[in-house]
C-alpha cells in the first residue's frame, strides 16, 4: 500500500456538508504522480517510491537526472520525492499514481508543506510572548525581559526562545480530515488549512495509528 | 485560481430567482427539531447582497412586533429551501443599512411596478 502523494495547494474556499453546516477546505491538486524509482529493502536497506510530480521540459534537466528519470519513462518532472510503501513487489516503476490509489473520503491524513516565510520577527510575534508594561513609565514595549539567571549558570540555556526568522520553514499538520475527492479533476478538498501560500507543494501522507 | 472558482461554482444551486436590493422576499429555511423537520418563513426586505460564486448570501430585515430583526441567508445552503420574491422596489444604494435608522413610514421603499 501506498503511503503518501504529492499535491498542489490551490487555495482555500468552503463548502456545506450533509448537515447543511459550512465547512472550510483547502483545495489541492493532487497528483497524477509517477513512480520514478523503487527503493528495495535488500539494495537500499528500506523499501520506499520515489515519486514524481509536475511535468519539465527536457531542456531544464540536466544530464544525471535525465538519466535516472529516463527508466520510468515518464517525461521529467520537478518535483520528486520519496513515500512509505508497504508491499514495493506490488508497483511497477513508471506506474501512474492517483488520488483513490492512495487516500479515500472521510480519511483522516496528515500534510506537510513549507510553511509561509514571515521574515525576521519579534518575540512577541514569533513566540506569543506577552511584552513588557506599556504604562508606568515603560520604554521598552515588545522586547523579551530576562533571558536567564545570573552567575548561575553564567549562560543562556538552550533553545531560549528570541527573535528570528519566522516561517519558511517545513511544517507537519496532522489530523486533517479528507472532505471530498474528485478523481476525475484530480482534486482532494481538506477540511481547514494546510501549510504554505497558494502553489506550494505540499505531501499528503497517511496517518499511523 | 480558476480551479478553485470552478470548484466553487459547481456548488451553486441553479434555481435561484433574481434577487435584487430592495425586494420584499419569503424564505423558507429548513428547521431540525431532533428527529423532526420543518420548515419555516422569513418574509423582509432584502438590504444587502454578498456575492462570491457558494458564498453569496443576502440580508433580509423585517419588523416583528415593532422590533427590526435582520437574517443573513447563505443563498446556495441547503437549509435554505426555497425563496420567493414577492415584490420590487426602486432602489439607489446597493446596501439599504439607512433602513436601520427608519422605522414606520419612513422606512417604506417605493414599489416597482410592471
Amino acid at each position: 500500500m501506498i503511503k503518501g502523494i504529492l499535491g498542489k495547494k490551490l487555495g482555500m474556499s468552503q463548502i456545506f456538508n450533509e448537515a447543511g453546516d459550512i465547512i472550510p477546505v483547502t483545495i489541492v491538486e493532487v497528483g497524477p504522480c509517477y513512480v520514478i524509482q523503487k527503493k528495495i529493502k535488500e539494495r537500499d536497506g528500506y523499501d520506499a517510491l520515489q515519486i514524481g510530480f509536475v511535468s519539465k521540459k527536457s531542456t531544464r534537466v540536466n544530464k544525471p537526472l535525465k538519466a535516472h528519470q529516463d527508466r520510468a519513462g515518464k517525461g521529467y518532472f520537478y518535483h520528486l520525492r520519496e513515500v512509505d510503501c508497504d508491499d514495493v513487489s506490488l508497483v511497477d516503476v513508471g506506474q501512474e499514481i492517483k488520488i483513490a490509489d492512495v487516500f479515500s473520503k472521510g480519511e483522516t491524513i496528515k500534510v506537510t508543506g513549507i510553511s509561509k516565510g514571515k521574515g525576521f520577527a519579534g518575540v512577541v510575534r514569533r513566540h506569543g510572548f506577552g511584552g513588557l508594561p506599556a504604562s508606568h513609565g515603560s520604554l521598552i514595549l515588545r522586547e523579551t525581559g530576562s533571558i536567564g539567571t545570573a552567575t548561575t549558570p553564567g549562560r543562556v540555556i538552550k533553545n531560549k526562545k528570541m527573535a528570528g526568522q519566522l516561517g519558511n520553514k517545513q511544517v507537519t499538520i496532522k489530523g486533517i480530515t479528507i472532505v471530498d475527492v474528485q478523481e476525475d479533476k484530480h482534486l482532494v478538498a481538506l477540511r481547514g488549512a494546510v501549510p504554505g501560500p497558494k502553489g506550494q507543494i505540499v505531501m499528503l501522507k497517511k496517518q499511523e495509528v | 485560481m480558476n480551479i478553485v472558482d470552478a470548484f466553487e461554482k459547481a456548488q451553486m444551486k441553479q434555481d435561484l430567482p433574481e434577487i435584487r436590493i430592495g425586494d420584499r422576499v419569503r424564505v423558507a429555511t429548513r428547521i431540525v427539531e431532533g428527529a423532526r423537520q420543518r420548515s419555516q418563513l422569513f418574509e423582509g426586505v432584502v438590504i444587502a447582497r454578498h456575492r462570491g460564486n457558494n458564498r453569496d448570501s443576502i440580508t433580509v430585515r423585517k419588523q416583528s412586533y415593532a422590533v427590526g430583526v435582520e437574517r443573513v441567508f447563505p443563498l446556495h445552503a441547503p437549509s435554505v429551501e426555497k425563496i420567493e420574491v414577492i415584490s420590487r422596489a426602486k432602489v439607489r444604494k446597493a446596501k439599504l443599512y439607512y433602513l436601520r435608522q427608519r422605522r414606520g413610514k419612513a422606512a417604506r421603499l417605493k414599489e416597482l411596478r410592471g
